[in-house]
This record gives C-alpha cells, sequence and structure tokens, in this order.
C-alpha cells in the first residue's frame, strides 16, 4: 500500500512536472530575432579620441539636475568625486591603467539596449524603451523593487539607497531634457574632441567600422555593442580588450531573451496554468466522489 | 469536507515564556523595519547597486515560502493522490503556509523601494507580462487569499461553537464554504506550482551573474521540485516540534509516510541537476572546491545524506531521527534557494554583500512573528489533529515504538 501511494503521487508530481519541464527545455525555441533597429538614436565612443576632460560628465548633471558626489578624501567638499556610477552620477568617466604607457579612458553610461533586460524585467512598465530605442524611467509608476538592478548585464540602474522615499537613476539619452530642447544629448553635445558622437545607429556602426578599417594599428578589431547582449544603442570604439576596460564579456543573446522564452511557453495565452487547474479539478472532484462513495460503504 | 471533530484547539494558557521571547525578537524586528520606513533602505541595510537583493528577497521571499509549501505539497497528496488518511495534518500545513506566505509579502513591502506605488500592480495598463516578478507578485498575493480561504472553515468551527450574533452568520457561511472549497483547494494547488517555478525563472535574466552552477534554463523546473520537498520536510519539522513542546502524540505514522515520499523527488532533483552540470559543462566547475563549489557541495550533500538516512525505515520511524532528517532536507534545499538569490549571485568586480544587523533583526522579528501567530492560533482554532481521524491505521507496534522512543529522549517529560 505505501508503495502504490509512493507511486501514484509521483505519477501526479510528474504530471504536475510536465508543463513546467515544456519551459525548461529552453532555447528550443529561441527566437532568432533581431532587435536593433538602423534608425535607433545612439551614441558612439571612441576611447582612443577621449581626453578625459569630463566635459560630458558635468554637462550630463547640470542639464539633468544632478548634484556632485562628495569623495571620502574630500573634507570641505571642493570636488564632485563619484567613485561609479551612483543615483547621483549618471555617466562618469574612467581610467583604465594597464601601466605607465598602457592606458585609456572610458566613458559608462546606459547601453541603451536593443532588448533591455530592465524593460523586460520591469512589473509595472516603470522602465520603458521609446519608439528611437532610448530606455527611460517612470518614477510616477516605480514600485521600487529593484529588479531592473538585478537584470541589466551592465548594472547600469542605480538607487537614490540613502533617500527614505528613493528613485532609480539612469541615463535616459537626455529625453526629458537636452535631446528634446536641442536634439542631441548634453554629453555629446560638450564634447571637445568629438570622442562620443551622437547619430542614428546605422551611421554610427559605419562610421566605427571605416575608422577601425582606416587605422587598423589604432583600435582593437571589435565594436563592443554591435552584438553584445543582443545588440546595444551606445557602441564602442577602444584600443584596449573591453573586458579590461571594465566591459563584461556576454554573448550576442539579451538576457530578456533567455526568461522571456521560459516565461512565453509557460503561459502562451494562459493555456497551461488553466489546463492545469482543469486537470487538477478533475481530479480532485473524483477523489471527492470515490471518497464520500467508500465512506456509505463504511456506514452500511 | 472535513470531519468535525477530526482537528481540535490546544486548551493552553496563551501567554507562556516562549510566547514573551518571541514576542521581545518580533518588536525588535519592528522597531526596525520602523527605522527602515523612517530613514530608508540604505540606512538599515547593506544592500548596494551591485547586491540589490539581500535577505530580505532570498530568504524571507525565495525560501521563505518554499519552506511555507506544506500546504501546497500536503494538498496535492490529499487531493489529488487521495491520501486521505493524511488529512489530519493538513490544517496546521496550511496554517505555516499562510504566516509563511503573509510574512513574506510584509518583507516585499519592507523591500520595495516605492511601496506607495504599489497599487499599479492592480491597474491593468500596466501589467508587464513579460516580467517574472509580475507573474510572481499577482500569484503570491492570489495564493494568499487563498490560504486564507482555505484555513477559514477553522475560524468558523470555533465561531460557530459560540452564542453570539456572529456565531449564526458563521453556521450559515460554514456549509457553503465546505461546498465549494474544492475550487480554492485546487487553486491552491494551481498558484504554488505557478508561482514557485517563476521563482526560479526570475534569476534566469541574471544571465552573467548567477554563477553557472545554479544559472541554468532548468531553474523552474529545479524551483518546483524543491519547493515540493521542501514543503513536506516543513510538515515533518513543524509537527514534530509542535507535538514536543504541547507534550502530544507523535504523528509517526503520517509523517513516515510524508518521510517516505521526500527521498524520490530529491532523486529526481538531483539527477536533473547532475545531468544538466554535465550538459551545460559545468561539473568541474562543481567540484573545483573554490567558494562557489563549496557552497554547491555543502547543499548538495545536506539533501543527498538526508534522502539516503530517510530511505531506512528505522529512521522513518523515530521522530526524533525524522526531525534531523528534516532538518537536513530544510537546511539543503533552503541553502539551494539562497545559493540562487544572492551567494551564487555576483555583479561584478568590486561588490560584496553581508548582511547588516539591521537586516539580520528585521528577517527574525518577522520569522518569529509567524512562530508567535502560529502559537496563538493553535491555541485559539481547531488545527492540530486531534487523533480521532478514523481513517489513520495506527498498528500498535508503530504506537509502541513511538512512545518507547519518545520516552527514552524523555520528550515526553516535559
Ligand atoms: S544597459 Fe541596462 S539599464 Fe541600460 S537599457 Fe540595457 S539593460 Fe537597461
Ligand atoms: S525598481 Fe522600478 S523601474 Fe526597476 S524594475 Fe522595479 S518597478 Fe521597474
Ligand atoms: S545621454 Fe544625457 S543622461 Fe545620458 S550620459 Fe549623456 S548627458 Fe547623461
Amino acid at each position: 500500500m505505501k508503495k502504490k501511494s509512493r507511486r501514484e503521487f509521483l505519477k501526479t508530481t510528474a504530471g504536475l512536472i510536465a508543463g513546467t519541464t515544456v519551459a525548461s527545455v529552453v532555447n528550443v525555441e529561441a527566437s532568432e530575432k533581431n532587435y536593433t533597429k538602423d534608425d535607433a538614436y545612439s551614441m558612439l565612443y571612441d576611447a582612443t579620441l577621449c581626453v578625459g576632460c569630463k566635459a560630458c560628465v558635468s554637462a550630463c548633471k547640470k542639464t539633468n539636475g544632478l548634484p556632485p558626489v562628495k569623495g571620502d578624501f574630500d573634507k570641505d567638499g571642493l570636488w564632485d568625486a563619484p567613485k561609479d556610477l551612483d543615483s547621483k552620477t549618471r555617466t562618469i568617466i574612467k581610467l583604465y591603467k594597464e601601466n605607465e604607457d598602457n592606458w585609456s579612458y572610458v566613458k559608462q553610461q546606459c547601453m541603451h539596449c536593443a532588448k533591455p533586460s530592465c524593460v523586460s524585467a520591469c512589473p509595472v512598465k516603470a522602465m520603458k524603451q521609446d519608439e528611437n530605442g532610448v530606455t527611460f524611467y517612470n518614477p510616477d509608476v516605480c514600485i521600487g523593487c529593484r529588479y531592473c538592478q538585478v537584470a541589466c548585464p551592465f548594472n547600469i540602474p542605480k538607487f537614490e539607497w540613502e533617500k527614505t522615499f528613493p528613485k532609480i537613476v539612469k541615463c535616459d539619452m537626455c529625453k526629458f531634457t537636452s535631446l528634446k530642447s536641442k536634439g542631441e544629448p548634453a554629453c555629446t553635445e560638450v564634447c571637445p574632441a568629438k570622442a562620443v558622437i551622437f547619430g542614428k545607429r546605422k551611421e554610427l556602426l559605419a562610421i566605427a567600422k571605416r575608422r577601425i578599417k582606416e587605422n587598423p594599428d589604432n583600435y582593437i578589431n571589435h565594436i563592443y555593442g554591435e552584438h553584445e547582449a543582443g545588440g546595444t544603442n551606445v557602441i564602442y570604439l577602444a584600443a584596449a580588450q573591453f573586458e579590461k576596460l571594465g566591459f563584461p564579456k556576454l554573448d550576442n543573446e539579451s538576457p530578456a531573451t533567455f526568461t522571456e522564452n521560459i516565461q512565453h511557453t509557460v503561459y502562451k495565452g494562459f493555456v497551461a496554468p488553466v489546463a492545469l487547474y482543469a486537470t487538477l479539478f478533475f481530479v480532485a472532484v473524483k477523489n471527492r466522489e470515490k471518497r464520500e462513495k467508500d465512506n456509505e460503504r463504511g456506514d452500511n | 469536507m472535513a470531519h468535525e471533530n477530526e482537528f481540535v484547539t490546544i486548551d493552553r494558557k496563551i501567554i507562556t515564556r516562549p510566547f514573551l521571547f518571541l514576542l521581545t525578537v518580533t518588536i525588535i524586528g519592528f522597531v526596525f523595519i520602523a527605522i527602515r520606513y523612517v530613514k530608508g533602505i540604505g540606512a538599515v541595510s547593506n544592500l548596494s547597486d551591485g547586491y540589490p537583493w539581500g535577505i530580505w528577497i532570498a530568504y524571507d521571499v525565495a525560501t521563505g515560502t518554499a519552506i511555507a509549501c506544506g500546504g501546497y505539497a500536503m494538498a496535492i497528496l490529499i487531493y489529488i493522490t487521495n491520501k486521505w488518511k493524511y488529512h489530519s495534518l493538513i490544517r496546521s500545513a496550511l496554517l505555516t503556509s499562510l504566516f509563511g506566505y503573509g510574512l513574506a509579502g510584509l518583507s516585499v513591502t519592507i523591500d520595495l523601494g516605492r511601496y506607495w506605488n504599489l497599487y499599479n500592480l492592480f491597474i491593468p495598463s500596466r501589467w508587464q507580462f513579460n516580467s517574472v516578478m509580475f507573474e510572481v507578485a499577482m500569484c503570491v498575493m492570489a495564493y494568499t487569499l487563498v490560504l486564507f480561504i482555505e484555513f477559514l472553515p477553522a475560524i468558523l468551527e470555533k465561531i460557530k461553537g459560540k452564542d453570539n450574533r456572529l456565531s449564526k452568520l458563521a453556521a450559515y457561511i460554514y456549509p457553503k464554504l465546505n461546498n465549494i472549497l474544492i475550487f480554492f483547494i485546487v487553486l491552491g494547488i494551481t498558484l504554488p506550482t505557478m508561482h514557485q517555478s517563476s521563482l526560479g525563472s526570475m534569476m534566469t535574466i541574471a544571465t552573467h551573474k548567477l554563477h553557472p552552477i545554479w544559472h541554468t534554463g532548468f531553474l523552474p523546473l529545479l524551483f518546483l521540485i524543491n519547493c515540493i520537498y521542501l514543503g513536506f520536510a516543513a510538515v515533518i519539522f513543524e509537527s514534530i516540534l509542535s507535538s514536543f513542546g504541547f507534550n502530544r502524540k507523535y504523528e509517526v505514522n503520517e509523517l513516515s509516510g510524508l518521510a517516505n515520499i521526500i527521498p524520490w523527488l530529491t532523486v529526481v532533483w538531483v539527477s536533473i541537476r547532475i545531468g544538466d552540470l554535465i550538459y551545460r559543462k559545468e561539473i568541474s566547475d562543481a567540484f573545483s572546491g573554490d567558494f562557489y563549489s563549496v557552497m554547491f557541495l555543502i547543499e548538495f550533500l545536506l539533501i543527498f545524506i538526508g534522502s539516503i538516512m530517510l530511505l531506512n525505515e528505522k529512521i522513518r520511524k523515530s521522530p526524533r531521527w525524522l526531525f534531523i532528517t528534516a532538518c537536513l532536507i530544510l537546511f539543503g534545499g533552503g541553502l539551494y534557494r539562497m545559493n540562487v538569490y544572492i551567494i551564487g549571485f555576483n555583479p561584478g568586480y568590486g561588490w560584496r554583500y553581508f548582511p547588516s544587523f539591521s537586516e539580520f533583526m528585521i528577517t527574525l522579528g518577522i520569522v518569529a512573528f509567524e512562530v508567535l501567530l502560529y502559537l496563538i492560533f493553535v491555541k485559539m482554532f481547531p488545527v492540530l489533529p486531534s487523533g480521532h481521524n478514523t481513517e489513520v491505521i495506527v498498528t500498535e507496534e508503530v504506537l509502541e515504538k513511538s512512545e518507547k522512543m519518545a520516552g527514552r529522549l524523555e520528550w515526553q517529560e516535559r
């Protein structure tokens, strides 16, 4: 009898599980879909041109109303000294130093992924991508769950940890400020070396490719963001390996695609949950009838 | 559906020494919660932009709800595989599930940065169906409600026995509720199947941050099976502990039946886990001996040893050993979830996370609150099995054995 109960239990559990198994055989249905758009708003940053003046950082702060960050060393508050991207800093210039002769600046901000993980993760559409491929944030609906932070492969969204009523902060290509008023983000507008430029994705990719072709010794042969995480709208040229510059090594599929494949397989049209409910209900009712019959028999 | 005398109210004083202890811990926890609401999350936690989720999510929600899956696991066993003899255990399982889920919900509202915007989850135009978080949130809320409805008969039974206006209402609702209860019971099986697997899907999006030992497309399936055996282990744990605490007879026969199921689930689980590691060629990683590998091995060994032990009939018939093995399974299965949610999570260079004192106190406060509510409820409502379940076949031999065993441990003597 024990044996039998166990077998039956396992059988049913197996049935329960079968539904989700379908989902687990991921990538079967992996969409080869290409999310990049040729006319998406884009930025190209060329590390070999950057002079490290940080005009972009200060322009970004001024335009988007972000306060300076005090460094640990700085008692008098004389510097704006963020160590990294944070809730007061949407973009930052970092210095990668291999040795005295070998170094490179690098700019960080939101990559504006073609298929953004932050947007896919957000339960309430507080992270959104507009028709130009710009990913932006709406604090009015955000519940502060920080799943976007977990999901972003570049660790871009930042949270105002120190505040009682915090927000998420990230680069939105100046969607509501400079882009709207001047047709260009603040950082690209002020860059004196034209190290970061603004344009359509297709044009910027062409420029990047031309620069590598014309000066192959100047660059490593890799445009970061062309394919990474399903392609990003902010793309990079550099003389050093991108991993050394602090970029994660990613594959060419957006993390969002991986998860959405699972989610969509299980929840497509809500068929599976409804079928599961119906099956279970059928079994449970039958069991109840059986039990009642047995009870009656027992009473006689 | 239930026989009315199948469950009893424990007739004891509510205010006892353990009660006061738990109350103190709860109050301390709530003081820290108050600080969090005044000064912000950063003031009480070690959370950072690299580790946006800490133990409030990884333990209270991702692990806590799995341990609270007793009600779910028992419902599958009783209503779907028709093992009615376990029915006497259902209410205490439901009660623990109700508090487990309810307080996971509380943890979420503590963790949410912009909790006042939570109403957006109820506005259809804001729904984002690609978001695993959305599915989990909706499902968990619905299930907590369902758990409450499933537990309602216990409350009604109590009220209708009294003599006041409310009791008439209760007497009126009670049979009606019993008739439609099956709809909710089945919902109470469907919903956890959905959100427990989704809790696994949740971390699949952290493709490059979650260590490859844990990151796999099988996460939803692994989480689902994991919560079922954790559920059974939790029922064993809770039943033995409350028999011990209230000086009642151990439900050895039923519990050993449950214990018998666990190894079969863990065997499937372990096979998928290992098979997947081999398939993805990460198996050498898992045994490389670094930090992540050690965490994996601990998790793995706890479950493995616990399951092997449960294959032994003597162990399954001894309350003490049942308790120990249940703990092994709970720790191992729980650690698996902690591994997926924080320990195996690495956002990249320079980020560190270890929970702060206040974070611990808030989590402890919530757990203490959970136990506290349990203690109050079993003394107010008919929750624990009365031992009058006619369908239980307790053999003399088993009874004698368990009593002897318990006597030897002087557990009954307290
Ligand atoms: S870089 Fe991160 S924050 Fe920016 S769009 Fe991509 S996923 Fe979103
Ligand atoms: S923190 Fe806000 S923006 Fe980020 S996922 Fe949660 S609700 Fe969306
Ligand atoms: S695009 Fe705008 S918000 Fe983004 S980094 Fe540049 S200036 Fe800052």
